[in-house]
């Protein structure tokens, strides 16, 4: 156990390091910093003394090692369109889009499990098929649209729910909670489902197919014809089974939506990383690009290790054999 | 059937404990109606072991899955009964019939690796399968788990008890397969190709596991496979399946050393012997033919080398044949046993 964890956060060290370089190359391949910072009427000395004191002129290994220095206390230099430190940025936008992401996680495998479940054990039932169908059409709506389509009905046709933004927003020291009022939630709702929709039918599929397949399993067999009731059967043996492969996916799942919630922020105006990303995306804003791509690698890293000591807890065959 | 009731009389005197008569099962789908057990009769008495053998395909191990009702959704038992000891139980629902497996029928599987669920303790399965049947707290549950694993041959049951089934070997987890099945004491065991998957050493291990239960515990065995060194050393009686049907049943030594049907006799044929080796195996030619392709008359009409006119018409019923009972026409019906 041990010995697998120690593993793996040398890998995650790795992969993080690789990250960190490639955000870094982003300084030099993305114009020049020097020249987004001073503009085009700054003379020739300006620039060069702009340069020495960025450190520009040094070699690039060291410069790395600057950098990795800096992002390791989280000092990742000033953006370049707002002025502020990229880490204030960052600390304003991340409670956004984790409350974003954990609700609309909680709702996909709230309901994508027990759906799945239900289409995999009553598969010829007209109920099944019904939510089969609707996850068809949820596999393959757009993001956007499925966004748009919910602001034109309850936005603008109902008028119940906010079509955009974050509603009033609560400071918990530096977490800036949109729970903690009604604005809040009722603006948290519309983009939660956009958000959730895709995942929660991807979960459906997954949890249907896994579990049909787990359900034709010779260990089934068995307990059936030792005569345990089906219930037993399907919820002791079958779905604890069903669920080691779906931890993975959805943990995997989970690092994606914080990600790539980007969709979902842009058509909800939602001021979480994900706009805070696109927005200096459009402006160049390397800085906050190389935070963003260093944040989110992390975020991949941490959830990946803990999905591998997760499945450690739930699978005995793995616990002796000490290791993946 | 009749004549099958008539041999257990001089067989044995005991009633028989399962008793399969004419038993048909058909599956059924959009492209049609495929009969896959065709008016299957025969009896097991306590203490007997019956090995049911065949080429795959045959409906060995559908036979063991009809009796017990766990048919795949789209098969049916359409004809015949099927009882045991005095109760019909091919018309049960489904929770009489749940009461059933494990209580009065257990059932072993081939694949020992395969059978056991990977994520609870071999106890945990033990216990469960226990108090599924029998009135008792899970403590005394586990009691019994851990004789019944002594009672297999597990050593230090109190230990190994709590451990997952990878932790054990692959003939040591068949001996775990086999304790689940006695969980409930049922009085029939179906072993369904019991050592087909283990290695040779430890399967004559668990054959002889297997012949120690029968001793100790009156059990009756249904024994599938398809392999005759199995049979010919376990089995008292030994039935041969054929595209669905029973080609010849009668005890094991005279169907063995002289088979009465002629595809029992190339199946014998084909199974090499020590100390024979010159002697070139004998093979019959063609397949088996596909469910929804029986030839009319006898199955076996189109591989027989003895082949008759009337074995492409009349379908031949078992009818008793030198020291058993064959379906062929080379045994006309006696005169006394016609009505």
């Amino acid at each position: 156990m041990l010995g697998m964890l120690l593993r793996r956060m040398v890998e995650s060290l790795i992969v993080l390091f690789a990250v960190a370089f490639i955000a870094f190359s982003l300084f030099s391949f993305i114009g020049d910093p020097v020249n987004n910072m001073l503009g085009q009427e700054a003379t020739e000395a300006e620039r060069l003394d702009m340069r020495e004191r960025l450190g520009l002129n040094d070699s690039v290994i060291v410069q790395f090692t600057r950098f990795i220095g800096r992002a390791v206390q989280g000092e990742f230099g000033v953006s370049y369109r707002q002025s502020r430190p990229v880490i204030d940025l960052i600390a304003e936008s991340l409670p956004a889009t984790l409350e974003l992401s954990f609700f609309a996680m909680v709702l996909a495998v709230g309901l994508g499990i027990p759906i799945g479940i239900q289409t995999a054990i009553n598969r010829d039932s007209l109920v099944s098929k019904a939510l089969m169908t609707g996850s068809l059409i949820g596999i393959s709506l757009p993001t956007f649209l499925a966004g748009i389509l919910l602001i034109m009905i309850f936005s603008v046709k109902l008028g119940w729910l906010p079509s955009f933004g974050r509603g009033q927003v609560v400071q918990l020291g530096w977490w800036g909670t949109g729970l903690r009022t009604w604005s809040g939630i009722k603006a948290l709702i519309l983009p939660t489902i956009t958000l959730a929709i895709f995942q929660m039918t991807l979960i459906v599929r997954l949890v249907r197919s896994e579990m049909l397949e787990v359900l034709q399993a010779d260990f089934i067999k068995f307990a059936r014809a030792r005569g345990l009731r089906e219930r037993l059967v399907q919820f002791g043996y079958a779905l604890p089974n069903t669920l080691v492969p779906v931890i993975t996916i959805v943990g995997l799942q989970l690092g994606s939506v914080i990600a790539f919630a980007i969709v979902t922020e842009t058509v909800f105006q939602w001021p979480g990383m994900g706009l805070l990303f696109i927005q200096s995306v459009t402006f160049a804003d390397v800085p906050v690009m190389a935070a963003y791509l260093i944040l989110i690698a992390l975020i991949f890293v941490v959830i990946n290790l803990l999905v591998d000591m997760l499945y450690y807890v739930i699978d005995p065959r793995l616990r002796s054999m000490g290791g993946l | 059937m009749m004549q099958e009731a008539a041999a257990h009389k001089t067989a044995s005197e005991a009633a028989p404990l399962l008793d399969v008569r004419d038993m048909t099962v058909q599956f059924f789908s959009r492209h049609g109606t495929l009969t896959a057990l065709d008016n299957v009769s025969f009896a097991i008495r306590p203490g007997e072991v019956l090995g049911i053998v065949g080429e795959s395909g045959a409906g060995k191990s559908l036979t063991g899955a009809s009796i017990v009702g766990l048919l795949p959704d789209s098969g049916r038992v359409t004809a015949g009964e099927i009882r045991l000891g005095e109760q019909r139980i091919d018309n049960l629902d489904r929770t009489r019939m749940r009461r059933i497996r494990g209580r009065e029928i257990g059932l072993i599987f081939q694949d020992p690796q395969t059978s056991l669920n990977p994520l609870l303790t071999v106890g945990k399965q033990l216990v469960q399968t226990i108090t599924s049947h029998l009135d008792m707290s899970a403590a005394a549950a586990r009691q019994r788990g851990i004789e019944l694993l002594r009672d297999v041959g597990i050593p230090a049951p109190e230990r190994r008890i709590d451990s997952y089934p990878h932790q054990f070997s692959g003939g040591m987890r068949q001996r775990v397969v086999i304790a689940l099945a006695l969980c409930a004491d049922p009085r029939l065991v179906i072993a369904d190709e019991p050592t087909t998957a283990l290695d040779v050493s430890i399967q004559a291990q668990v054959l002889a596991l297997l012949q120690d239960l029968v001793r100790k515990r009156g059990l009756a065995i249904m024994l599938i496979t398809h392999d005759m060194g199995v049979i010919a050393e376990v089995a008292d009686r030994i039935a041969v399946m054929y595209a669905g049907r029973i080609v010849e049943i009668g005890p094991v030594r005279q169907v063995i050393d002289s088979p009465s049907h002629p595809y029992t006799a190339g199946l014998m044929s084909a199974i090499p012997k020590l100390g024979d080796r010159a002697r070139r195996l004998v093979q019959i030619d063609g397949n088996m033919p596909r469910l929804d392709a029986v030839p009319s008359g006898c199955a076996f009409n189109p591989r027989c080398p003895r082949v008759m006119d009337i074995c492409r018409v009349e379908r031949p019923q078992l009818r008793p044949a030198r020291a058993g009972h064959a379906a062929c026409h080379l045994y006309p019906a006696l005169p006394q046993a016609e009505t």
